[in-house]
C-alpha cells in the first residue's frame, strides 16, 4: 500500500478552474465595453482604472476582448471535447467489447488520424471548408475521437472478460445495457482524467489554430486570435498579449492541475 | 425418478480453431437429477470449468447430447472480488437481475431484494455498500443471492468457497446447503478440492484429460476409489490433512 500524501492538486486546480469559469461566464453576458468599439482617444491607452488591461492600438478595450475570446475559446474547447469524447467513447467502447474485425480495422484507422499532427490535419480540413466556428469545431472534434477511442477501447479490453460481466451475460442482461450500465461506470474515473487532458488539448488546438488565421472569423475574437492580433505589438503594447495569454494559460493549468487531482483522489491507471 | 435437470451423453468440446483447435472434453456423460449435488473433480486443465460453461450454454463448439431443463441456470463463480460489479451498490447488484426478468416496478424489485436478504444472511444495512465495502463471506453471500433471486433451479458452483479461509468455507457450505433444501436447487459443483465435495455432494465425477473417469457416490468413491487418478488425488488431499 502507497501512504497517501496530502494532495493540493484537486483545491487548487478546483479553484482556479472555478474562477476562469466565472471570468468566461461573464463575458458571454457582460463585458464593460463592446469588444468591437474603436475610440480613437483611447488608442494604445496603458492599464488604467478606466481600462484595467489596456486598450490596442485601434483603442478597443482589452479587458472587454479577453472576457470574449476566453468565452468563445472556452465554448469551442468544450464543444470540440464532446465531440471528440462521445463519439470515441461509443467507438472505444464497441470496438474494445467485441473485438474481431471491425475492431481492427477501425483501429488502424484510428492510428493513421492520431499518426498526424491534429492541428495541421485540422488545417487542411478548414483550407478545405473555410475558417469558421463550426468548422474548427467539427474538425478538431473529429481529429480528437481516436485519443478517446483508443483509451475506451484499452479499459473495455480489460473489462470485458471480467466475472461480473460474465455473470450479467448469463443473467440475460442485453450487450448493449453490459456496455454502458455495467462496464462504463467503472471507467468513468479514467475518462475522466482523459477528459481533463482532451480540454486542454482542445484549448490550445483552437489557440494555434486562430493564431496561425485560419480558425474564427475575425467579429468573434478568440484568446488565439487576439494573440495573433498582437503579435506586431508585442513590445509597444505588451498589455495586448500578456492578458489573453494569461488568460489562456490559467485556464489550462487549472483544468490541468484539476485532473491530476481527480485522477489521484480516485486512485486512478491513466498515464 | 422425475427428468434429469442437466442430462449430457457423449458431450465433446473444442476450443480454439483452425490449426490450434484442441479438444477439451472427450465423450463426457452425465446426469442430474432435481435436487441433486453432483461434483465434479479435477485438476486444472481435466476440462471441468468447460463442462460448467457448456451447461451454462457459454461454449458452442460441442458435439453429442447436451440438455439443460431449467431456465437460465446461473453460476457463483470461485473470486467473490471480481464477480460482483465494483461501481455498484449491493442493492442494484441484486435488483439487476429481476430487472433483467422484466419486473419494471421498483417498490416490488425492492421489497423482493429486501425478502431475500435473510435468506443468505445478509441484512439491509448492505444494500447501500459496494462490494469493495464488504467481506469476502459477505461478497460470496451477494454472488450467491443474485445468481439465485431469478428462480433459477440450476446453479453451478465453481470453486466457491476455495478464496475463502477455513471458518468461512463452513459458513457457506452450510448456507449452500440449506438454500438447496429452501429454494429446492440442483447444483453442479466444479472444484479440486475432495474435503470440500464431501461436504456438500451427494455424487462426485472425477476428470482428467477431458474424461470422466470414475463416477459414484460420494462414499464409495472415498471408501473404494477404483481409478488410479482417484486413488492419486484422495491420497494428495489426505497428506495435506
Amino acid at each position: 500500500m502507497k501512504v497517501k500524501k496530502k494532495s493540493w492538486y484537486l483545491t487548487i486546480g478546483g479553484i482556479l478552474t472555478a474562477c476562469m469559469l466565472a471570468f468566461t461566464a461573464t463575458g458571454l453576458f457582460w463585458t464593460p465595453y463592446s469588444p468591437t468599439a474603436m475610440s480613437a482617444p483611447d488608442r494604445n491607452a496603458p492599464p488604467s482604472a478606466a481600462h484595467p488591461f489596456g486598450c490596442d492600438q485601434l483603442g478597443r478595450d482589452v479587458l472587454s476582448r479577453t472576457l470574449e475570446g476566453a468565452g468563445s475559446t472556452l465554448t469551442i474547447a468544450l464543444a470540440v471535447l464532446v465531440v471528440g469524447a462521445v463519439c470515441g467513447l461509443v467507438i472505444g467502447a464497441l470496438c474494445g467489447y467485441y473485438g474481431g474485425v471491425a475492431d481492427a480495422l477501425i483501429m488502424r484507422l484510428c492510428d493513421a488520424v492520431a499518426a498526424f499532427p491534429s492541428v495541421l490535419l485540422a488545417l487542411v480540413v478548414l483550407a478545405l471548408t473555410g475558417p469558421g466556428k463550426y468548422n474548427v469545431i467539427g474538425a478538431l472534434g473529429v481529429l480528437f475521437i481516436p485519443s478517446f477511442a483508443r483509451l475506451v477501447r484499452g479499459e473495455f479490453l480489460k473489462y470485458r472478460d471480467r466475472d461480473f460481466v460474465q455473470s450479467a451475460r448469463l443473467m440475460g442482461v442485453s450487450q448493449l445495457r453490459i456496455i454502458f450500465i455495467h462496464i462504463l461506470p467503472n471507467i468513468w474515473p479514467v475518462l475522466l482524467s482523459g477528459l481533463t487532458i482532451g480540454f486542454n488539448n482542445a484549448v490550445l488546438a483552437e489557440a494555434s489554430m486562430s493564431y496561425l488565421g485560419i480558425g474564427v472569423n475575425a467579429t468573434e475574437p478568440s484568446l488565439g486570435y487576439m494573440l495573433k492580433d498582437a503579435q506586431g505589438v508585442l513590445f509597444t503594447l505588451p498589455w495586448c498579449t500578456i492578458f489573453p495569454a494569461l488568460a489562456a494559460i490559467l485556464l489550462i493549468l487549472g483544468v490541468g492541475l484539476l485532473g491530476e487531482g481527480i485522477r489521484e483522489r480516485m486512485g486512478g491507471t491513466a498515464a | 425418478m422425475s427428468e434429469p435437470i442437466v442430462h449430457i451423453a457423449r458431450l465433446n468440446s473444442w476450443y480454439g480453431r483452425g490449426k490450434g483447435r484442441k479438444q477439451v472434453l472427450r465423450d463426457v456423460s452425465l446426469k442430474l437429477a432435481p435436487g441433486e449435488v453432483l461434483g465434479v473433480v479435477g485438476e486444472s486443465g481435466s476440462g471441468k470449468s468447460t463442462l460448467a460453461k457448456c451447461v451454462l450454454g457459454m461454449v458452442t463448439d460441442i458435439t453429442g447430447t447436451l440438455e439443460v431443463n431449467s431456465p437460465r441456470p446461473q453460476m457463483v463463480f470461485q473470486d467473490p472480488y471480481g464477480s460482483l460489479n465494483p461501481a455498484k451498490t449491493v442493492g442494484w447488484i441484486l435488483e439487476e437481475p429481476l430487472r433483467t426478468a422484466g419486473v419494471k416496478d421498483k417498490g416490488e424489485r425492492r421489497q423482493r431484494v429486501r425478502d431475500f436478504l435473510p435468506l443468505v444472511g445478509l441484512e439491509e444495512e448492505h444494500l447501500a455498500r459496494r462490494p469493495a465495502q464488504l467481506s469476502g463471506g459477505q461478497r460470496q453471500r451477494v454472488a450467491i443471492a443474485a445468481a439465485l433471486i431469478q428462480g433459477s433451479r440450476l446453479i453451478v458452483l465453481d470453486e466457491p468457497v476455495s478464496a475463502l479461509d477455513v471458518t468461512l468455507q463452513a459458513q457457506i457450505l452450510r448456507l449452500l446447503a440449506d438454500l438447496k433444501e429452501e429454494l429446492g436447487l440442483s447444483y453442479l459443483f466444479i472444484s479440486h478440492d475432495l474435503a470440500v465435495v464431501y461436504q456438500l455432494c451427494d455424487r462426485v465425477a472425477v476428470m482428467t484429460g477431458g474424461e470422466i473417469v470414475e463416477e459414484g457416490d460420494v462414499d464409495e468413491i472415498y471408501d473404494h476409489p477404483r481409478h488410479a487418478y482417484t486413488k492419486k488425488l484422495l491420497a494428495a488431499s489426505l497428506a495435506l490433512d
